[in-house]
């Protein structure tokens, strides 16, 4: 099977300051890798860099096209990039202000995407932005209404069904549950989980709660200093973590 | 079925002085299709550890752990996933799912994860609830807030949901009543029937001299104390 991503050696400097080094990994269809590690840690460079928001120094990141198979994204136009982030990838940010457009209606927000691939039909448009906000549990009658007038955890559902109304391959997401209540943060990771499921997708995910982690990562990539110190299987990482940094991080956590 | 090959295992603790702490030296046995083998041993002999390097929650520092066709202790992340998926089954102890998700679904996932259509799954997830004695008001609730007895029952419902060919069941009897204990004890046998190869713990006696074939004593890979 050909990986979906393929990442050699990457690195980001801030002048003289890593962001991250040498990162190596594979992402295959259908798999989750969690990304974490204190904050300093690199997580976000990285993330930023796979996405294609800051341009890493060195190193080689494949995407295996839909058309071409796989090609080195930092050698790609800019508008072969923005294609890429417009349909077969996915970016859910932290703050869902930063990845919403909040003067829009919610409908507005995800049919903005379908619009941006090509869809036309303003009926047809308006159908599959309720199909999706229906699965992120806003009802229809909310569809009209701003973000600005939402929750924070509705939303973040919004973001997300922005994202992914365009069927993408591959979703970054930067902490997608952060600064949520529990409930919310519960049902979202259940929402997650059976879309990984039902639409096969591959999710890299950046977060600081191993928690999360646990229940959605199959992967576990563990960064230090901009450095990745351990990966393998989520729960081998957590259970029996080998190296120094990370039995500190997973004996740090706090028994509720 | 299971084929375990000289597996050693040790912790090293960084965070405490570098301590290295070896607990297992020259693993070696065979379970094949349709046997049930006890571990047994005394507390920390390194019975769990053994169960947990097979299913690949722990990496085992040498040796071999064939399951099915492949080696856990040398395989990528993604061929142990697909191991879990398909072939190898593990009951815990304890029952780790996202809440809010129903009991029913929270049963049936290991069925709509090797690709059974909805209905099937739910059908089969009611099935074993029912033979658990977990009460039909309960299936549309998350199982976090059940008590610790249902609560393993439905652990035992979720392992048993798929026909894995190979399971690791630690303490599947522990805690339960009579009846349902019986039901268990009756949900192995039957897998034994189908050609399912069990690694089980069980501290039950009766239990472990009813379902298992044999037993090995882990202890016996404990590695000698340095004075």
């Amino acid at each position: 099977m050909t990986p979906l991503l393929s990442v050699r050696d990457l690195s980001k400097t801030y002048g003289g300051r890593i962001g991250c080094a040498d990162v190596s990994f594979d992402l295959y269809p259908g798999e989750v890798l969690g990304i974490v590690g204190e904050s300093g840690s690199g997580k976000s460079t990285l993330l930023n860099c796979l996405a294609g928001h800051l341009a890493p120094d060195t190193g080689e990141i494949l995407f295996d096209t839909r058309t071409d198979g796989p090609r080195d994204t930092r050698k790609m136009s800019e508008p072969e990039r923005r294609m890429l982030s417009r349909t077969d990838w996915a970016f859910v940010h932290q703050n869902p202000r930063d990845g919403l457009r909040m003067g829009v209606s919610a409908g507005g927000n995800v049919g903005e995407r379908l619009m941006a691939v090509g869809a036309r039909h303003y009926g047809q448009i308006r159908a599959q932005a309720t199909d999706w906000l229906g699965r992120v549990e806003i009802t229809e009658d909310r569809l009209d209404d701003r973000p600005s007038a939402f929750s924070g955890g509705m939303q973040q559902r919004l973001q997300i069904a922005r994202n992914l109304v365009t069927g993408p391959r591959l979703v970054f997401m930067d902490e997608p549950t952060g600064g949520l209540d529990v409930s919310v943060q519960a049902r979202l990771l259940d929402l997650l989980r059976g879309l990984v499921r039902e639409m096969g997708l591959s999710a890299i995910i950046v977060t600081h709660d191993l928690a999360v982690v646990r229940l959605l990562a199959h992967r576990l990539m563990v960064m230090k200093s901009g450095h990745v110190v351990e990966q393998g299987l989520t729960d081998q990482v957590l259970d029996d973590p080998q190296h120094a940094y990370t039995q500190l991080l997973v004996s740090s956590i706090l028994q509720v | 079925m299971i084929r375990i090959e000289n597996v050693s295992k040790s912790f090293t603790l960084h965070n405490q002085g570098g301590a290295v702490i070896p607990v297992m030296e020259g693993a070696s046995f065979t379970v094949a299709p349709g046997e049930c083998v006890a571990l047994t041993g005394d507390s920390g002999a390194g019975k769990s550890t053994l169960m947990r390097m097979i299913h690949g929650n722990y990496l085992a520092a040498s040796g071999r752990i064939i399951v099915g066709d492949t080696d856990v202790a040398r395989a990528e992340p993604r061929e142990i996933l697909t191991l879990r998926r398909d072939t190898l089954g593990y009951v815990s102890q304890f029952l780790r799912v996202v809440p809010r998700v129903p009991t029913r679904d929270v049963v049936a996932e290991p069925l709509l994860a090797v690709g059974t259509d909805r209905a099937t799954a739910h059908a089969r997830a009611e099935e074993l609830l029912t033979r658990l004695n977990i009460p039909q008001t309960l299936w549309s609730l998350s199982p976090t807030t059940f008590s610790g007895g249902e609560q393993q029952r439905v652990n035992i419902a979720r392992g048993f949901a798929h026909d894995f060919p190979a399971m690791l069941l630690d303490e599947p009897t522990a805690s339960l009543d009579a009846t349902n204990r019986e039901t268990v004890l009756r949900l192995i046998e039957e897998a034994k029937a189908r050609g399912t190869a069990i690694i089980g713990i069980f501290h039950d006696a009766d239990a472990r001299a009813r379902v298992a074939d044999r037993e090995i004593d882990v202890s016996a890979f404990t590695p000698a104390r340095a004075a």
